[in-house]
């Protein structure tokens, strides 16, 4: 029973992770497009300023609960995304830098090389964690002992992987947009808008193509039928939002959507956490990974405490932060 | 078992992001304290001065963090990327500290970090200066814990070994919670981040009173650091001597290479100062030590004996077959002897300082402030070698006794390892070079009215309160 608990607690909290990061990843590829001055860049990094950590935790949250309910499969999966996991690291890194040191120097050229860095790295980030996840989905090279044996180089690369990846990059870049559309004040917003409109409807796109070829190829039942159905829908939805200006609605509404797409990524994988692709190998079972009951039971009591305060407290940051990213906001004195 | 190159490489790779992470930890650790201290006299003073030591040094703090949190998350993907065996045996106890370091402490600090930066306006004074505090149980939790993590590594608890996996399996939570090396260890991390801060403070203090540069208040901080970090350099020598007790009767092995003993003494045995270890012939070519001194540190009486590593040699040998179970023992001596002069000479210094500035006189000496600003350096050095001493002498095994490093890695190419190493040295270096000359920038401009912009901040709308202080 907890296997599988702990199996969705960690789709939920994945989902959680995109959602809030989603905006910060587009936030950071957006900055430079939409800020035409340094004063207005400034204040579309101040509108992430406060929260952007804590959102990154929901990641390493993400990762610790893998390794601590499944530890087989967080040994298995880890090194077979070597690659990919290692750029994330050095995205994580640059981007963390970027926006914690872009205003730290008077000098425009400082903040310009920021914001640039700050982009490529947005970009990289939800790219890789696409490839990574859908690249799971479609399997990896594990023996017998449940080892991975192939090239690091590959492994996770497929025509299906990247398509996931590039449904979390254009999901970020379309979140992002509404969510500076909200944040954002003396036309930056209008820009924003403006920019959400043929993104959002991209979004559908590519999430409607990576829906269908998640159901068609890697899970026929029902369950994924209606996680692609709620995913695609969801991303209908939000274009008809965006296109009627209602972009707080449009906001919560792509909550939904990247809940279900990583519904579809672990309905596709039920009931396995990570499926072989050799013949004689070894796919690891959602209970043949799984910690053991006592760990387990441990591991429900921290998270049954922990999670719900953690998105209390964050719920009331993000309350205190509220409202629009005026000049006067970002005035307001801080340290 | 293993390619040793492959092994080798992960080591240092390991070694160096982590060794790399911890220039950083220290000084959060023991900042975040002395600026919520500051933020705390300010709110209950109001006195001005107590605003503008913490807006200076929350400046530096953020600097430090901000390079700390990013090199921070390395470590939750690397156990995984390098070390799936690792990983894979140790999941089932390490999850649950992990997953509450994640819960329980990460979230904590970045929110509210978060809400105290930018919430000044915002909130309630009260509630902001709770943000800080909340910030630095953030910190100290995570610290515990990692180093419970760690602890586990050093000496297993509360575990047993799942007889079809043959993986380590949880049984009791509060041991691996509780030993006494996780307390022990825990206190002398947070104490030795404290001596940090506290040196740091004094150096950037001095830096400006050298100059005769903002004096009310730089005088009032390299007093405050002056005092704190010697009270912590001797709360120091206690812990670190506590925590060696424990180790002499848990991890005998390290403790007998930190100290180049190879033959079990007899009473009053004599603590070595200079040793040329021959790791060969197993015993010294030379030595010079102080009677009696190892027995009071090791066991707290003189007459106290200490097991040499000969006998634990012969003794593991029996007990997981035939093997190398001494660590290299160049490593353990020196890195000990590092890690307390250097973490211990700046309390040292600073007591000096303090004789030389009892009557509220500055030194003109140029000396004197020389030192007592490159003196900033001696803390991280001891802390550092504080980890190169307790990782190398917990060798060859990677959890004490049950898993042995060879055998831990993942199943990678040498030349991949390799090239990530490379790629971590040469990231690493780009942006160690930033933060410190940013550092560096932010120290010499030295702490500003209470109503001026920081860089980049536009002017104020309204200005806040009338004149600053000078």
């Amino acid at each position: 029973m907890l296997p599988y608990v702990f199996f969705f607690v960690i789709a939920f909290v994945w989902s959680v992770f995109l959602f809030l990061e989603g905006f910060d990843f587009g936030v950071g590829i957006l900055t430079r497009t939409l800020g035409r001055n340094d004063e207005e860049r400034r204040r579309i990094i101040r509108a992430i300023g406060p929260n952007w950590d804590a959102n990154e935790v929901w990641l390493l949250t993400g990762g610790i609960l893998i390794f601590a309910a499944f530890p087989a499969w967080y040994a298995a999966a880890f090194p077979s995304a070597y690659i990919p996991l290692l750029l994330v690291i050095f995205a994580l890194i640059i981007r963390a830098l970027a926006i914690e040191y872009r205003s730290q120097r008077p000098s425009h050229r400082w903040a310009s090389t920021w914001d640039t860095a700050n982009m490529v790295a947005s970009v990289f980030l939800p790219l890789l964690i696409g490839v990574f996840w859908a690249g799971m989905v479609h399997g990896i090279p594990i023996d017998a002992e449940g080892r991975f044996i192939g090239s690091t180089l590959w492994s996770h690369i497929s025509g299906y992987s990247l398509v996931g990846g590039g449904a979390l990059l254009t999901f970020s870049i379309g979140h992002g947009a509404i969510f500076l559309a909200l944040k954002m004040t003396d036309g930056t917003e209008k820009r924003a808008e403006a920019l959400a409109k043929p993104v959002i409807l991209l979004i559908f796109l590519v999430m409607a193509g990576f829906s269908l070829w998640t159901w068609m190829s890697y899970s026929d039942d029902g369950a994924g039928l209606v996680a692609a159905l709620v995913t695609t829908a969801a991303f209908l939805t939000s274009s008809l939002l965006v296109y009627s200006g209602r972009f707080l609605a449009a906001f919560w509404v792509n909550g939904l959507g990247i809940l279900a797409f990583m519904g579809q990524i672990f309905i596709a994988l039920y009931p396995n956490v990570l499926p072989t692709t050799l013949t004689d190998g070894l796919t690891l079972t959602i209970e043949g990974a799984a910690a053991s009951p006592t760990a387990l039971s441990l591991l429900a009591i921290i998270s049954l405490i922990g999670i719900p305060a953690v998105l209390a407290y964050q719920a009331w940051s993000f309350w205190v932060f509220r409202g629009r990213i005026t000049k006067e906001v970002a005035a307001e004195s801080h340290y | 078992m293993g390619d040793s190159l492959l092994v080798d490489l992960s080591r240092l790779q390991f070694a160096f992001t982590t060794l790399f992470h911890f220039l950083f930890v220290p000084l959060t650790l023991g900042l975040g304290p002395w600026v919520a201290i500051l933020d705390t006299a300010y709110h209950r003073t109001g006195d001005e001065r107590y605003a503008r030591l913490t807006r200076f040094f929350a400046s530096l703090l953020l600097i430090n963090f901000a390079i700390g949190v990013a090199s921070g998350i390395v470590q939750e993907f690397q156990f995984g990327m390098n070390w799936s065996v690792f990983s894979r045996f140790v999941g089932d106890v390490f999850g649950a500290p992990l997953a509450m370091e994640g819960l329980f402490a990460f979230f904590i600090e970045s929110t509210f970090l978060g809400l105290w930066i930018f919430g000044r306006d915002r909130l309630p004074r009260r509630v902001h200066l709770a943000t800080i505090w909340l910030f630095v149980l953030g910190t100290w939790l995570s610290a515990y814990f990692i180093i419970a993590a760690n602890s586990f590594m050093q000496n297993p608890v509360g575990y047993s070994i799942n007889s079809s996996t043959g993986d380590a399996q949880l049984v009791d939570i509060g041991q691996v919670l509780f030993q006494p090396l996780t307390v022990w260890a825990w206190l002398h991390t947070i104490i030795g981040g404290v001596i940090a801060a506290t040196v740091f403070v004094f150096g950037v203090s001095a830096y400006h009173l050298k100059r005769r540069q903002h004096v009310d208040i730089m005088w009032k901080s390299f007093k405050a650091a002056m005092i704190t970090g010697i009270l912590a350099g001797g709360l120091q020598f206690v812990v670190g001597d506590a925590l060696g007790v424990v180790m002499v009767d848990k991890q005998p092995m390290k403790m007998a290479a930190a100290e180049a003993v190879w033959e079990t003494t007899g009473p009053c045995a004599s603590l070595g100062i200079i040793a040329i270890p021959n790791m060969q012939a197993r015993d010294n070519s030379f030595e010079v030590g102080v009677p009696c001194l190892l027995s009071v540190l090791a066991t707290n009486s003189l007459d106290g004996e200490v097991t040499g590593m000969n006998e634990l040699q012969t003794q593991y040998e029996e007990q997981f077959g035939p093997g190398n179970y001494t660590p290299n023992v160049w490593i353990s001596f020196y890195s000990f002897r590092a890690m307390m002069g250097f973490g211990l000479v700046g309390a040292v210094w600073m007591l000096f300082a303090l004789w030389k500035t009892r009557k509220r006189h500055l030194p003109t000496a140029r000396w004197f402030w020389a030192i007592s600003i490159w003196i900033i350096a001696a803390p991280w050095l001891g802390n550092l070698f504080g980890w190169i001493f307790t990782e190398n002498g917990r060798q060859p095994w990677v959890v004490y006794g049950l898993l042995k490093t060879q055998d831990a890695v993942s199943n990678l190419s040498t030349a991949l390892v390799a090239s990530s190493l490379i790629g971590f040295v040469l990231v690493y270096a780009v942006i160690g070079i930033v933060e410190f000359r940013l550092m560096r920038r932010y120290v010499i401009r030295g702490p500003q009215s209470i109503d001026e912009p920081m860089p980049g901040e536009p002017p104020k709308v309204t200005p806040s309160l009338p004149g600053g202080l000078r």
